[in-house]
């Protein structure tokens, strides 16, 4: 029993995803001394939490058997409207305005996407990848967006007031770890309640593992489908707001494009593409590991313009990787039907 | 019939449904008693899912009357269908292959309570309450989609059980079963008898109708045609109503059988599916290759053709040892393969019967380089009329066909490859008993014209009708060759198991 | 009426767009008149659009064997990084090249396409990585390459004698990059219509695993795929180098949506086994008009111009959910 347990979890992909992580950080700790070091991971995991929130999201499409390529366009939209709308009224106040108003804006625009591949039942990327270029157009279109230097003061305390501050005793740097992590603990928490112990939850992985089953169960799956791309508004949104007070400045494009490193990110924690299996642990992990990539190849010594590089090649060696166990596993899989059989 | 004074479960009387110009049932009655085993058969197209359908609520019936447990029941909803114990195991489960099997038993009946929130202790409790029915010994917190299919259905048939269910309606459940498991099967139903549940029984496999039925009925073109007791049925009848045709079964006898083999199989070994494995093939003879389900069949034929190329061991072609490493090399060496799975491994389902009919010599069709559209159409309406390939237009997708036609077009797609070696895996499995006949006498056909057939398959009237020489294998080695007087299903039988 | 109704049918991806081609040039008839409809508009309009347009040609034909190729975009700039770089190298920063030496560009062109996409197809058919995430990763990967060469600035300094030949006009009117997208175009239609690797990628779309079962050569298949996508990308890449006078890493970032949005609304499905010439080349060109025709409005944001990219797309596909709704139940009732 024991070790069919200890089997199970090797055959999944995060206990590797975590290795990897492991191994790539000593790495980093013995070529510079610098990984392990308090400042360094209140860097990473400051640098982890918008990723880390877009990602919640995707994984519950990519759960579904969906799939969202349009957050960060719909993100940029609803923060450039909340933060306008703040700065216009003078408001300077409480952060939590600033949450409920682009919370709110990104649920209708969730449930824009939430009808047409919900109730309508259209292929999910390519309803996101036009609603991605109808956000993007409302935004520098209808809204004339442009760089919003200066944000509401409530906003910005919750992006510097440090919850966790931590001095690399080295080099004197000093790194913060802004409330806004406390978001993504939040999200995070709740997501993994809302998918064990609702039956919300569950009806998106049993659509992901067999819609037509779902439906046949008695799951609503049109309008789970719809409820599932509001809240995915609602949190990208959140990330928006995280991100903008962390920046202190709203950009109104330079979340645009992060789309496809965040799937990737997504889908190396062991997150099916074809849907209903991956686990919200993987998908951190997957993620994280991006961001440590992108982050930590400075500390070795290699220039920041490598980064790409290398968040490429981590992506090809791990979805290789990933490929291949999946393949291996299928292998096993067989074999051992069989030895049930010939029982 | 008698069955009017008695108490009856289910009465369903002249149903009626059209769909469009389509009638799909004329005029159906079904009558079925409490704790009976009943068997539905007909050929593909009959009615019978649609029948189903009706019953469990699925499509509204336009006339005729269904009483059940006593009660008129004028509209039937799905939801109505279970309250009432009408469970139908469908044959796809429709299980969830990424949940658990106690999830899987759970989900249903905690969706249907209307919760919000999923108790993990609960569904565990639902679960051990559910396999205890069927004293089913399953590890609930195994993934199901890493089960056999044996297991799924079980977990299926659990689930239904879930439901105080009086009917429950099995949709072709052996059709993927290995011999023990179909055993397995119907140990439970008769013990679903005993308990005094109903079960409708639809196949259209001859032997396990008789084996677990008490009473029968069979549709044809959506009428009924016959019902009553199991006992008053044999063979022929049975061929009858389900065809409304009768077929002279001509026997195999190889007319010139060419003096060496052109194919041959030396020592071919592949670990774990199948080891030593030697076979010779003339031309101008049908062999035949049968085993259980688990016997290494299956591998044994991907090997011949490539797909699973076998780790030792060689492959002769008129007396030429050839390396088959994957299905072009078999094709270049004039070897057919029908596979075993229609849908999934031979045909490309929404695209056209005239694309499917040309892929494999497709690259015979151009002139200079440049795809040859009048040639192609040329060999489309060549194979099309050659097959007897019901269709008014080639053009059509493949879905359009019944599965007979379908098998057609997969046999003509092969041919059409000229090849001089056909092996061919269940080359009937879903297939209406009268083109399984029309399939029959045109590979009897090919081996008098001096082509090497091997049929792979475990329909042993099949194989016995049609094969001059007979291999079995069992575990994955060759265990008995018949041929001649020595070749029936009893003996073939006793070397299988 | 009757024929007319079939042929509207027939090819529906291409009548519904046309449908919506002639609603806007009536709209920009009323509106704009004489404006919109004049030779130079038009010169400028076929100008823009050949670059993206090689990039929508190749990439259709992964998206038809049920892949995608995001790695169009850093495939381009690749190789326009590369030729600058070879260019400076060989004549100086501010030297003149010979105007023999352009077909040395299209050879680099040529090579890179063809490593590009076999790395693609290895990944995808020898490993079966999904190709979404191989093209993406490999996109990431020449990404970073990008950047590493550049720095991340854009390099105009090189001889520009190669810009000149792109833009100039044969016949006083046609630029010779239209020239080469109807070349490439032609290409991509007779590879589709006319040999039989479009009825091989079309089927292989359908069902991989049954065009493994037939025979076909799914590895070399998915190799020249790949690689016709990506030397289409790279040729795309001389392109923009050419509009834009400089070569930089992340140019033409939006336009792997803009590629994929044209297929999709050219009628490829993107669940593979579909996909013509016709359409997408009729996609194109309508989004050039609409595009076009919104910069006539003065008044009106450029930024629209995605917007409305967006909005026909999504009214594209409700068009198509409307349009086969009533088809589709009769169909699965009889079942």
């Amino acid at each position: 029993m024991m070790n069919n347990k200890l089997k199970k979890i090797f055959h999944s992909n995060e206990p590797y995803i975590f290795l990897i992580i492991i191994l790539l950080g000593v790495l980093v700790q013995i070529r510079s001394g610098q990984f392990f070091t308090g400042n360094n991971l209140v860097d990473l995991f400051s640098a982890l939490i918008v990723p880390g929130l877009f990602a919640i999201g995707e994984f519950m499409t990519l759960l579904s058997g969906g799939i969202d390529v349009s957050f960060p366009a719909l993100a940029s939209l609803s923060v450039y409207a909340t933060t306008k709308l703040l700065l216009d009224r003078g408001y300077q106040g409480n952060v939590i305005a600033a949450f409920a108003i682009a919370i709110a804006f990104g649920a209708v625009l969730g449930a824009l996407n939430g009808f047409l591949i919900g109730y309508l039942n259209l292929n999910a990327m390519i309803v996101t990848l036009g609603t991605s270029s109808i956000f993007q157009g409302l935004m520098q279109g209808t809204l004339r967006a442009n760089q919003l230097s200066t944000i509401p003061a409530g906003m910005k305390t919750f992006g510097t007031v440090p919850f966790i501050s931590a001095t690399n005793k080295v080099n004197g740097l000093t790194s913060v770890l802004p409330y806004t992590f406390l978001v993504l603990v939040g999200v995070c928490v709740l997501m993994y309640l809302v998918l064990h112990y609702t039956i919300f939850g569950r009806g998106i992985y049993a659509i992901g593992g067999n819609a037509s089953s779902a439906h046949a169960a008695g799951f609503n799956v049109k309008r789970t489908k719809f409820i599932m791309y509001i809240i995915i508004g609602m949190i990208a949104s959140a990330a928006g707001i995280c991100r903008t007070c962390m920046m202190q400045q709203m950009h109104p494009t330079n979340m645009l494009g992060m789309e496809m490193n965040i799937i990737a990110g997504v889908v190396l924690g062991g997150v099916a593409l074809t849907g209903g299996s991956g686990s919200l642990l993987g998908c951190m992990l997957g993620t994280f590991l991006i961001v440590m990539v992108q982050n930590s190849m400075i500390l070795i010594g290699i220039p920041t313009t490598w980064s790409d590089v290398f968040v490429g090649a981590v992506i090809i060696i791990g979805v290789i990787v990933s490929a291949l166990q999946s393949n291996r596993y299928e292998k096993v899989r067989t074999s051992k039907n069989k030895e049930a059989a010939a029982k | 019939m008698g069955a009017n004074d008695e108490m009856l479960l289910l009465k369903a009387e002249h149903i009626k449904i059209s769909f469009g110009n389509v009638h799909a049932l004329k005029d159906v009655s079904l009558s079925i008693r409490p704790g009976e085993i009943h068997c539905l058969a007909g050929e593909n197209g009959c009615g019978k899912s649609t029948l189903i359908k009706i019953i469990s609520g699925v499509y509204q019936r336009d006339g005729g009357t269904i009483e059940f447990n006593g009660k008129k029941l004028d509209k039937i909803t799905p939801i109505d269908a279970i309250n009432m114990g009408i469970q139908v195991i469908y044959q796809d489960f429709s299980l969830f292959p990424n949940l658990t099997v106690a999830e899987n038993l759970a989900l249903n009946t905690e969706v249907a309570s209307g919760k919000r929130w999923v108790s993990w202790k609960n569904v565990r409790k639902i679960a051990e309450d559910a396999v205890s029915k069927i004293h089913l010994n399953i590890d609930l917190e195994a993934k199901v989609g890493t089960l056999s299919v044996a297991q799924k259905q079980m977990v299926a048939i659990s689930r239904a059980l879930m439901f105080n269910a009086k009917l429950i309606i099995m949709d072709e459940p052996t059709t993927a079963l290995t011999k023990k498991e179909v055993d397995a099967l119907f140990k439970i139903i008769l013990n679903l008898k005993a308990q005094g549940i109903a079960i409708l029984f639809i196949s259209h496999k001859l032997n396990e109708v008789f084996e677990i039925s008490e009473r029968f009925t069979i549709l044809r073109n959506g009428e009924m045609v016959a019902t009553g007791n199991t006992k008053d049925l044999d063979d022929s009848k049975f061929t009858y109503y389900m065809t409304g045709r009768e077929f002279e079964n001509k026997k195999f006898l190889p007319a010139k059988v060419s003096e060496k083999p052109i194919f041959e199989l030396d020592d071919l070994t592949s670990p774990g599916s199948f080891e030593h494995v030697n076979i010779k093939l003339h031309g101008g003879e049908i062999l035949g290759i049968t085993g259980l389900l688990d016997s290494g069949r299956t591998e044994l034929a991907l090997a011949m053709f490539g797909m699973l190329p076998a780790s030792s061991g060689k492959i002769i072609r008129n007396g030429k040892v050839v390396e088959i490493k994957n299905a072009r090399d078999a094709i270049a060496n004039k070897i057919g393969y029908v596979p075993e799975d229609r849908l999934s491994e031979g045909l490309f389902l929404q695209r056209s019967i005239a694309d499917n009919i040309i892929i494999s010599e497709i690259d015979h069709l151009t002139s200079k380089g440049i795809y040859d559209r009048k040639k192609r159409d040329r060999e489309v309406g060549n194979w099309v009329h050659e097959m007897e390939v019901k269709t008014d237009n080639p053009e059509n997708p493949v879905t359009t066909l019944s599965g007979g036609n379908q098998q057609k077009v997969v046999l003509a797609k092969w041919l059409a490859t000229k090849p001089e070696v056909l092996i061919l895996n269940g080359p009937t499995v879903g297939v209406d008993i009268g083109s399984k006949h029309d399939i029959h006498v045109i590979l009897q056909k090919l081996a008098e014209d001096g082509m090497g057939v091997i049929i792979i398959s475990d329909d042993l009237p099949e194989i016995v009708q049609n094969c001059s020489r007979v291999d079995v294998i069992k575990e994955g080695r060759i265990v008995g060759e018949f041929s001649g007087e020595g070749l029936n299903e009893a003996a073939i039988l006793s070397a299988m198991m | 009426m009757r024929k007319f109704k079939k042929a509207f049918n027939s090819n529906i991806e291409v009548s519904r767009l046309l449908v919506i081609m002639a609603f806007w040039l009536i709209f920009m008839a009323v509106m704009q008149g004489g404006k919109f409809y004049s030779g130079k508009n038009f010169l400028t309009m076929a100008g823009q659009f050949p670059e993206y347009g090689l990039m929508v040609l190749g990439g259709m034909l992964p998206m038809i064997t049920g892949g995608i190729d995001l790695s169009l975009v850093g495939t381009a700039n690749f190789t326009s990084i590369l030729c600058v770089f070879l260019a400076v190298r060989m004549f100086g920063a501010d030297g003149t090249m010979p105007f023999g030496f352009i077909v040395v560009f299209f050879l680099i062109a040529a090579i890179v396409g063809v490593c590009v996409g076999s790395l693609n197809a290895l990944l995808v058919s020898r490993l079966s990585v999904p190709p979404i995430l191989a093209t993406l990763g490999v996109n990431e990967l020449l990404l970073g390459l990008n950047i590493v060469m550049t720095g991340g600035a854009a390099i105009s300094d090189f001889p520009k004698e190669f810009c000149d030949f792109f833009s100039q006009n044969i016949g006083g009117f046609l630029p010779r990059k239209v020239i080469i997208f109807i070349l490439i175009a032609f290409l991509v239609w007779f590879l589709l219509e006319k040999t039989t690797y479009g009825t091989k990628i079309r089927l292989y779309g359908t069902n991989a695993h049954v065009a493994e079962f037939s025979g076909i050569n799914t590895t070399r298949l998915l190799f020249k795929t790949y690689i016709l996508s990506s030397v289409c990308a790279a040729l795309g890449g001389l392109m923009m180098l050419a509009t834009y006078s400089s070569a930089r890493a992340d140019y033409g970032s939006n336009y792997t949506m803009q590629a994929i949005l044209l297929m999709v609304l050219g009628g490829v499905s993107p669940n593979g086994g579909k996909g013509k010439v016709s359409g997408v080349i009729t996609a194109i060109i309508l989004l050039k008009f609409i595009e076009s025709g919104i910069n006539r409005f003065k008044s009106v944001s450029t930024y629209y111009v995605t917007l409305i990219w967006g909005a026909v797309l999504i009214l594209a596909l409700v068009m198509d959910y409307f349009g086969e709704k009533p088809r589709k139940v009769r169909v699965k009732k009889q079942g």
